[in-house]
This record gives structure tokens, C-alpha cells and sequence, in this order.
């Protein structure tokens, strides 16, 4: 049983491919799985704002039949009083099943799973990691592709401090045949580490870096279009000088392979403009969707409940 | 006075830190607590030395347990001689630690280690040549 998921890489490829096979099996018939979590509780704190984040892991609890428990706005409660994570984490442990954790510092998450009596789920620990978004990406892939290797894929926008974007490349060096094409501004290029913990794993990995998307948009199987904040940026002017060079509009995607896939961790500013929803290859919206079912999936097993029947 | 006037008795029975950096010593006797042990103990600093130029040693008139985990991350070049009936019975050359408990602290201003005071910081070595260590909480890293 999986007890806390806290890291990307904290499951085996071999745990992945059974979350996605459960999360599968309830995405097409999540009738059978509306009484699956019956007696259980889960617990969502949030010690920062994430409405879509929240809802979706609280959407799947009760999607399985279960129960949300919900701290209330962190400014009013025993948290603002000054009670540590460990004394609010081993107190709600003995209140609910499962815990589902957004908190604003790195490595919060792991203080919980220290603490905590119940599993626990790290819905984003600062800049550090948000694995249930690299979970969904993974799993958007396995319900379009049935796979997730043999890839070429491109990843656009922050890459510096883009915290989804690290957690997804390097889940995905795990797998075989992966090339990476990395579309940034100059200031704003993938941090070296992230390369050499990705060519540890998988030597053969290729990174293809440049700063003009059209120059790759015909080589990809999938782009992962990402934000840039403007607080990145020192000044105004680079920020909407660079801003406008990043962002994907029909023109470009006519560019695209005609079976690539287009996604995004949302919420979307300005990057994708609108009329590229309506392409079949811009699949973002029902990315979220996915998402809900593959956190359904991920509940069950970490309740160690039977999703076999 | 020339530096070869000053002179310390060799010790029959006990530890020679040796080859410490230039300040070091003086760090290490605090860091350790050395002065609270009771025991004769000699902090010779800025001391001639030919690989090093300048060197402080400590001695110490007892064989004890001493924290090595905290002498290795103050200086990673000093050696320790065991002395005993006034020979060097065994000379130990340190090592990182593959983990290091409470003596390291995180320099991720984000990290939780620096909002929730009662966590014991937790490193593991990731590289021994560069000397890097890794928080548990947070990944960053931190060159000792
Ligand atoms: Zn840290």
C-alpha cells in the first residue's frame, strides 16, 4: 500500500502503470465506485489558496462515496493561533483517513508524513513539489497515447522555476525513448541540475534547447505549455517583449503534427489563446479532468480499499 | 622568542588532532566542548608546519569518544592520532557522514526547517568531492 506521496519519484513505475490502470477502470465506469469510500474521511489543508486543486481532490472523495473534511481559512484557526504543523497534523490524523496537504513552504509535506498516524498526499509544498500534477500529466498521456514512453516532448514557457515542469521531466526520464525540447526565454532556461538528474537516470535522454517555438513545433508529440510570471522578470518591458514570443495561437499550432498533443497545468493566462481550444490536439481541459479520476484512483489505494470488484 | 622555543610535552596516552586549519582550533575546542571535559588538554595555534606552512593541533590527555561527524564538517583535513605508552597506535584520516543530524541548517529561506523551529535539520551527502550535502525536507543543496 502506498502510504504517503509526497515526491514525484516517491512511486515505481510499476505503481504508476497500476494508478493508471485503476484510474482507467473508474473513468469509464465510475458507477461502480460511487460507494467504494463509503466510511472514510478525508482531510484537505490548505494553508494557501488552490481552488482547482482543492476541489479536485475533494470532487474524487466524494465521487467514491466519502467524506471531506475541510480546515477552514487558516487565518482564523488554531494555525493562526501559532500551533505547529506537527501538533495540527498528529491532532487531525486521529480525525480522518487520509490527508491531503497544500502548504506555502518546501518540504512541509514531509513534516506531515513524519507527524501524521493516516497517509498523506503533498498537494504542492512551496516551489518544491506537486506530485498528483505530474500524476495527471503521466496519466493524460497513458489515456491518449496507452504509453507513456517513445516521446518527443516540448516544454514551453518558465522553465527556470517551473516547478510542474521539473517534476515532469524528470518523472519522465524514468522512461525509455524520451527527448526533450525545451522552449524558453534565455532567462528564464531550464536549471542544470534538473538536466543531470534526468541524464543519471536515462543516459540516453536529449535536450534541444532554443528560444524560437516555431523552430520545433513539427518534431513534437506533445507540448507542455507553461506560464511565465511577471514577477520573473526585472522589469516590465522584458516581460511583455518575451511574453508575446511564447505564446501558442492557431498559427502555430497549424505548425503541429496532426495527432500532437496540447496540455497545460492551468489555470491559463494569456499563453494559449482561445481560439485553440476548439482544436482536437488541445486536450487541457479534459487533462483536468483526468485529473480528478486519477486522484480518485490514488485515494482508493492509499485507503487500501478493494477497486477490483 | 622563535616559534621552535615553544614547546609542548608530547602525551603518553590520549589524541592528537592534527593538521587543522589556521583558526580552526580554536573552533574545534569550542564547537566540542573541549575545556568542559576535565582533562589536560593543549590548543597549540599557528604552529610551523612543512606540508601546511601554518598549522594548530590540539591534544588531549585521554582517549575518548569525540564527535566526529561535527570535526569533519569544521575542517575536512585533520587527522586524528590515538596515542598510547607514548606511541601513535592508530591514525584515523575523517570522513563525510553519509547523514548528518541537527548540526547543519538549511539556507532555503522557504524551507520548513526555518518556520518550524522544533524539526531537527536532516542532511545526506550527495557528492563527497564537492562536499555537498542535501536537505531532506527541501532537496537544496549545501556545500560544508
Ligand atoms: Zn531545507
Amino acid at each position: 500500500m502506498i502510504k504517503k506521496l509526497v515526491n514525484p519519484l516517491d512511486l515505481s513505475i510499476q505503481e504508476y502503470q497500476h494508478l493508471f490502470e485503476t484510474g482507467k477502470t473508474i473513468y469509464e465506469s465510475p458507477q461502480n465506485f460511487t460507494q467504494l469510500a463509503n466510511s472514510k474521511i478525508l482531510a484537505t489543508l490548505f494553508y494557501e489558496p488552490s481552488t482547482r486543486t482543492r476541489m479536485s481532490f475533494e470532487s474524487a472523495m466524494f465521487r467514491l462515496g466519502g467524506k471531506v473534511l475541510s480546515m477552514a481559512d487558516t487565518s482564523s484557526s488554531s494555525v493562526a493561533k501559532g500551533e505547529s504543523l506537527a501538533d495540527t497534523i498528529k491532532t487531525i490524523s486521529n480525525y480522518v483517513d487520509i490527508i491531503v496537504i497544500r502548504h506555502p513552504k518546501d518540504g512541509s509535506a514531509e513534516v506531515a508524513v513524519k507527524y501524521s498516524s493516516v497517509p498523506v498526499i503533498n498537494a504542492g509544498d512551496g516551489a518544491h513539489h506537486h506530485p498528483t500534477q505530474t500524476l495527471t500529466d503521466l496519466f493524460t498521456l497513458y489515456m491518449y497515447r496507452g504509453k507513456v514512453s517513445n516521446n518527443s516532448f516540448g516544454f514551453c514557457g518558465d522553465l527556470k522555476y517551473g516547478r510542474t515542469v521539473h517534476s515532469l521531466i524528470t518523472t519522465l526520464a524514468r522512461y525509455p525513448e524520451v527527448n526533450y525540447y525545451l522552449i524558453s526565454p534565455e532567462e528564464l532556461q531550464l536549471p542544470q541540475h534538473i538536466k543531470n538528474s534526468v541524464l543519471e537516470v536515462n543516459p540516453k535522454a536529449t535536450f534541444n534547447e532554443t528560444s524560437q517555438m516555431e523552430e520545433v513545433l513539427p518534431n513534437l508529440d506533445v507540448l507542455y505549455m507553461t506560464r511565465i510570471q511577471r514577477e520573473r522578470f526585472f522589469n516590465e518591458d522584458d516581460y511583455l517583449r518575451l511574453k508575446d514570443t511564447f505564446i501558442l495561437d492557431k498559427n502555430k499550432v497549424n505548425m503541429m503534427k496532426k495527432d500532437a498533443l496540447i496540455m497545460h497545468p492551468l489555470p491559463r493566462v494569456s499563453e494559449i489563446t482561445y481560439e485553440v481550444d476548439d482544436d482536437p490536439r488541445a486536450i487541457y481541459f479534459e487533462q483536468a479532468k483526468l485529473g480528478m479520476y486519477i486522484r480518485m484512483a490514488l485515494i482508493s489505494l492509499m485507503l487500501g480499499l478493494n477497486t477490483n470488484r | 622568542m622563535s616559534d621552535s622555543e615553544l614547546k609542548v610535552e608530547k602525551i603518553t596516552r590520549g589524541i592528537v588532532i592534527d593538521h587543522i586549519k589556521v583558526g580552526n582550533g580554536l573552533k574545534i575546542f569550542n564547537k566540542l566542548n573541549l575545556g568542559e571535559l576535565g582533562k589536560a588538554i593543549a590548543l597549540l595555534i599557528n604552529v610551523p608546519s612543512s606540508k601546511m606552512g601554518r598549522k594548530d593541533i590540539i591534544k588531549i590527555s585521554d582517549v575518548l569518544d569525540l564527535d566526529l561527524a561535527m570535526l569533519v564538517l569544521i575542517d575536512p583535513d585533520i587527522t586524528l592520532d590515538y596515542i598510547d605508552e607514548g606511541k601513535v597506535i592508530k591514525k584515523i584520516k575523517l570522513e563525510l557522514p553519509n547523514t548528518v543530524r541537527g548540526l547543519l541548517k538549511c539556507r532555503n529561506a522557504r524551507c520548513i526547517t526555518s518556520a518550524e523551529s522544533y524539526l531537527e535539520s536532516i542532511f545526506y551527502l550527495v557528492d563527497s568531492s564537492s562536499r555537498t550535502y542535501c536537505c531532506h525536507y527541501c532537496d537544496e543543496f549545501l556545500k560544508v
